[in-house]
């Protein structure tokens, strides 16, 4: 079991390596240098540079230098905690992503855990009532909410609240609790409007999971063992619970750690048009800016959460399934 | 593997009128209904089973012995479905109850389930859950059916596993069946059917999966467990030879219905069927001379879907008369003492 | 009278002429076979089959230019047609006049049904090529009196802010985006069958790494890197170097599936006596790959294909949406929807949402002509 822990430990360090080089080619596509860009911008809101501050900034980014120089003094920087500065908001890039990365995976956790509460449930139930009027029914729903991109269930959500309940669905927090610090009541208020984004992204992953608990535990109730649990005498709900269903939670849990890059991707697009203080909507904002040090630094925490997120679920599974420790299965 | 049953085997005893056997299967149905079509798979299976005997149900594959062995516990998959017949058990010789009667899945049938009969499978590797201990699974099956608490049920499952012969079962009960080796699992499984003391043990094919010794040790298990606990089996398989040495009485299924029935010496001696007949004769012998062709049953059986009218064998009979076979479907019927069969040849009725 | 079977003559067999007629069938029918039971899969490739001849006929069946746009008539509900004056069958259009509302500040149209206009099939239009090569400027429907312009008065699903039809619009639209689809999955199945192929043919070291490789494109979010890539594209490129570089980013992530898919059919079929055979008679391995292996799993490719597509379709409809895929006056569902970005908008002009409905009703389609396809395909799935 060790050996297996410690080689998905080595790929998930392989992935966080190659997140940090996608981030820093996306950094660089835009032509010209990033001082360059910086020196302009500061020169339509009115400051010039001094040429020698110029070449320090150079110097310190290794601007001069070949490129793999400038990974390396990059990826130094990074370790140390300075992710650079963003000239669209003239603040150090930490101190724009700051608690909006927190909420990011706050988001991301709270729509997993729904996604579980939800899926395995139903599924279940479709198993067992295979055929029956909710079996098809979740089916069904499963099948559109596999359909429909988020960004489009965010458009309806938005319209029906609009029209139906006159609210507009948007944020994430009361206005009085926007820039508040932490309190029990920013966090129910938080929970409050966490519920429709939820719901939001949740729906694509459900219906994946709904369909593979389902399948799975379809295929597990005929097995053997079944057989033998219901000969000793034990009663249905009972068996269905402790055994095969026991056996379908496996794959979900695969399954899990392969919806979390989605949830991520889903969750920028759906806080852009939701207006969620996560790190979508600035994201989008220092693309189309082309400010790249912030635009590549969330690429790089947002895809490494999601490497370390997945290699996560990797160890859950380890400790769910005893084969894998026996067998070092992958 | 010795063809002809041993002496020592017991003779069926007489039963005194009016005590009921251990286990009556009158007329069992049992069909599939599939989006093909209908499958009977069981259609019209009838056997006694008296107490601290064997009954072995022998037959080729898809002749139904399993489904029927399923039917009794009415453990039975959708889309099967049990549409006739009865199940009778009777502990005590005067009263019976109809297990079928039983609600599906109540408590009343669950009681009997690993209680009163208990039933071990074929593949011992996928019959147990690959991610539970074999301790949390026998374990279980105790405590279903006594009032021992956790730790008495513990040491009485150890207990159990010395029995059947596992080595150092205390270790054992934190195990995976992954771990075991194919005969321990068989073992163990016959532990976890046993440990419960049922008066019925069905075998459902229990050694066809083993290599030859290991099945060897399996049935001397099974038997000394037997005589032990003074339990009647009922054993499956389609192998003959198995059948000669550990049976009392044997039932020949094909096509879902019992066509012979009788004490095994006698079976063996003077099959009166034809099917069993050329089922005897079909088995390689040691004393057969070389070169000489294997003889084999013509023709293939059929797909359940499609069976024969009148008597389901007559298109492979070599006796076949053409004025009954294919238009009636015989009954079993006397042929011997304690013996029957279903063929016109000894009557037409 | 004993005899021994063997010996003897029997009765005749009742042969099963089912089982005879599949016995003979052809691998193709099987699948065919297999596929018709799934009704709702037949349904949506039937579907799917339509919305791919909107690519072919986009320009007949569209009424107007889908670029033509006059302010005035911007943001105009749908327009119906009525197929009947009382009762006599007269298909017309009302007449539209606009005012603004001194109220709202918001153009209000009135529908005066008084003055009909009456319109027909097969009519005149703007000009274009069908199929690229035939001048013509019929439409599938358009005004009776060929001397007015069906952009002036026919209005379908309504106007954009512009004032161009969106119904028109639409149509294109729906040609980009399948297109872009269709294209990206092509690319994607070069890619994936190729490194499926290698990966499950040769085994060992480099089918770890190509797994490795396939593992960490699975992890990594491909939205933010979609963006992170489209959004360097410089602004004065042309509407197809940002499509085709589009459909190659979008691949980029999207053949891990279908990789996936090959290699798990290479692995199971290397050891298999066909594949033997073919070596052994002096093959070299590229033939023996894909002359005799790929053959046998077609269908599970273009089954893994067929659910590859919703994925892209997504992927640009995505980007597009957020500004940063295809950029007017390039149409594409996901620019249409642009228009449809935030609260007033939808309250006021539902009826920007429509382009959504398309998208659902293909994605949906797919995934069930997709599921279909990898059923029938495999016959052990069940």
């Amino acid at each position: 079991m060790l050996g297996y822990l410690i080689r998905r430990l080595f790929y998930a360090v392989l992935a966080i390596w190659a997140v940090t080089m996608i981030s820093f080619f996306i950094i660089n596509l835009p032509p010209g240098d990033y001082v360059t860009s910086y020196v302009a911008q500061l020169a339509i809101q009115g400051s010039i540079m001094q040429f020698e501050e110029i070449e320090n900034l150079r110097e310190f980014y290794g601007l001069n230098q070949p490129m793999y120089v400038q990974y390396l003094k990059w990826m130094n920087q990074i370790v140390h905690g300075n992710l650079g500065f963003s000239f669209e908001f003239g603040l150090p890039v930490n101190d724009v992503i700051g608690e909006r990365l927190i909420l990011t995976m706050i988001l991301a956790l709270a729509t997993i855990t729904f996604i579980w509460l939800m899926a395995i449930p139903i599924g279940i139930l479709s198993a067992v009532r295979q055929y029956s009027i909710w079996d098809h029914t979740f089916t069904f729903f499963g099948f559109v909410g596999l359909a429909v991109p988020d960004f489009m269930l965010a458009l309806v959500m938005m319209y029906l609240g609009f029209v139906l309940f006159h609210f507009s669905v948007g944020g994430l927090f009361s206005p009085e609790y926007v820039t508040a610090s932490w309190s029990m009541g920013r966090v129910i208020d938080l929970a409050q409007h966490m519920i429709i984004p939820i719901l939001i992204l949740g729906t694509a992953g459900t219906a994946s999971l709904i369909r593979i608990t389902r399948a799975n535990l379809l295929d597990e109730l005929r097995k053997p063992y079944v057989v033998t649990a219901r000969a000793k005498g034990l009663s249905e709900w009972r068996l269905i619970l402790k055994y095969p269903v026991r056996m379908a939670l496996n794959p979900a849990i695969s399954l899990t750690a392969y919806i979390l890059p989605f949830l991520v991707s889903g969750s920028i697009v759906v806080s852009v048009v939701l207006g969620l203080p996560t790190v979508g909507p600035i994201l989008l904002k220092s693309l189309v800016a082309q400010d790249m040090f912030l635009a590549g630094s969330i690429i790089l925490l947002i895809g490494s959460m999601t490497v370390v997120g997945t290699f996560l679920s990797d160890l859950l599974l380890v400790w769910a399934d005893p084969r894998v420790k026996f067998e070092g299965r992958e | 593997m010795n063809m002809q049953p041993t002496e020592s085997e017991t003779v069926i005893t007489e039963q005194e009128t009016g005590t009921l056997p251990l286990l009556a299967v009158e007329d069992l149905q049992t069909y599939f209904f599939t989006d093909e079509g209908t499958v009977k798979a069981v259609d019209g299976a009838s056997f006694e089973v008296l107490p601290g005997q064997t009954l072995g149900i022998v037959g080729e594959s898809g002749c139904g012995k399993s489904i029927t062995a399923k039917s009794i516990l009415q453990i039975i998959d959708s889309p099967g479905q049990i549409v006739g017949g009865q199940v009778k058990l009777s502990l005590d010789g005067t009263e019976s109850r109809n297990l079928l009667d039983m609600e599906p899945n109540g408590i009343e049938i669950r009681a009997i389930r690993g209680g009163e009969i208990s039933m071990i499978f074929q593949e011992p590797m996928t019959s147990f859950s690959p991610v539970h201990t074999f301790g949390n699974q026998i374990v279980e099956a105790i405590r279903l059916h006594s009032s021992l608490d956790a730790d008495e049920a513990h040491e009485l499952a150890v207990d159990w596993m010395r029995r059947v012969g596992i080595p150092s079962p205390e270790q054992r009960m934190s195990e995976y069946a992954y771990q075991f080796s194919g005969g321990q699992r068989q073992r163990a499984m016959i532990a976890m059917a046993l440990c419960t003391e049922p008066r019925i043990l069905i075998a459902d094919e229990p050694t066809t999966a083993l290599d030859v010794t290991t099945q060897a040790q399996i049935l001397d298990i099974l038997q000394s467990l037997q005589k032990q606990n003074e339990m009647s089996i009922l054993f499956i398989t389609h192998d003959l030879g198995v059948i000669a040495e550990v049976a009392d009485v044997v039932a020949v299924m094909y096509l879902g219905k019992v066509v012979e029935i009788g004490p095994v010496e006698t079976i063996f001696a003077s099959p009166k069927h034809p099917y069993t007949k050329a089922l005897l004769s079909s088995m390689p012998t040691i004393d057969a001379a070389p070169r000489e062709r294997m003889p084999s049953i013509t023709g293939a059986i059929p797909h359940p879907q499609n069976r024969p009218s009148g008597c389901s064998f007559h298109p492979r009979c070599p006796s076949y008369m053409s004025d009954i076979c294919g238009l009636k479907e015989p009954e079993l019927m006397s042929v011997g003492t304690d013996q029957q069969a279903s063929c016109f040849l000894y009557g037409r009725d | 009278m004993e005899s021994n079977p063997v010996e003897q003559e029997l009765a005749p067999e009742i042969e099963d002429i089912v089982e005879e007629r599949i016995s003979v069938a052809s691998q193709r029918q099987l699948i065919w076979w297999r596929f018709r039971k799934h009704r709702v899969a037949v349904v949506a490739t039937v579907i799917i089959l339509l919305f791919y001849t909107t690519v072919l006929f986009a320009d007949f069946l569209a009424t107007s230019n889908p670029a033509d746009s006059e302010a005035f008539r911007g943001l105009m509900p749908p327009q119906p047609v009525s197929l009947f004056d009382g009762w006599k069958p007269s298909p017309h259009v009302c007449a539209v006049s606009g005012a603004r509302n001194l109220v709202t500040f918001q153009k209000e149209y009135v529908r005066d049904c008084d003055e009909k206009i009456q319109v027909r099939f097969f009519a005149r239009g703007y000009d274009y090529k069908f199929l690229g090569i035939i001048p013509t400027d019929r439409h599938l429907i358009g005004m009776s009196d060929d001397t007015l312009r069906p952009e002036d008065y026919m209005y379908l699903l309504g106007t954009d802010k512009q004032g161009r039809d969106m119904y028109s619009r639409l149509l294109f639209g729906t040609r980009i985006s399948l297109l872009i689809g269709l294209f990206g999955v092509v690319l994607s199945l070069v890619l994936g069958i190729v490194l499926g192929a290698i990966s499950g043919f040769y085994g060992g070291l480099i089918d770890n790494v190509i797994q490795r490789i396939v593992e960490i494109t699975r992890s990594i979010p491909s939205i933010p890197l979609y963006m992170g890539i489209a959004a360097a594209f410089p602004s004065d490129w042309s509407i197809l170097k940002i499509y085709f570089a589009i459909t190659i980013i979008i691949s980029l992530f999207a053949w891990t599936d279908l990789a996936r898919v090959v290699r798990g059919r290479f692995l199971t079929m290397r050891d298999e006596d066909f594949v033997t055979a073919a070596m052994l008679s002096g093959a070299n391995q590229r033939r023996v790959i894909f002359r005799h292996m790929l053959p046998s799993f077609y269908s599970h490719i273009i089954a893994a294909a067929t659910l590859a597509l919703p994925l892209m379709i997504i992927a640009e409809t995505t980007l597009s949406f957020l500004g940063l895929g295809m950029r007017p006056p390039a149409i594409s569902w996901g620019t249409l929807l642009q228009d449809a970005q935030n609260i007033q908008t939808i309250a006021l002009t539902p009826w920007l949402m429509i382009p959504a409905l398309p998208v659902i009703l293909v994605i949906l389609a797919l995934n069930f002509m997709g599921d279909g396809l990898r059923d029938a395909a495999d016959p052990y799935s069940n």
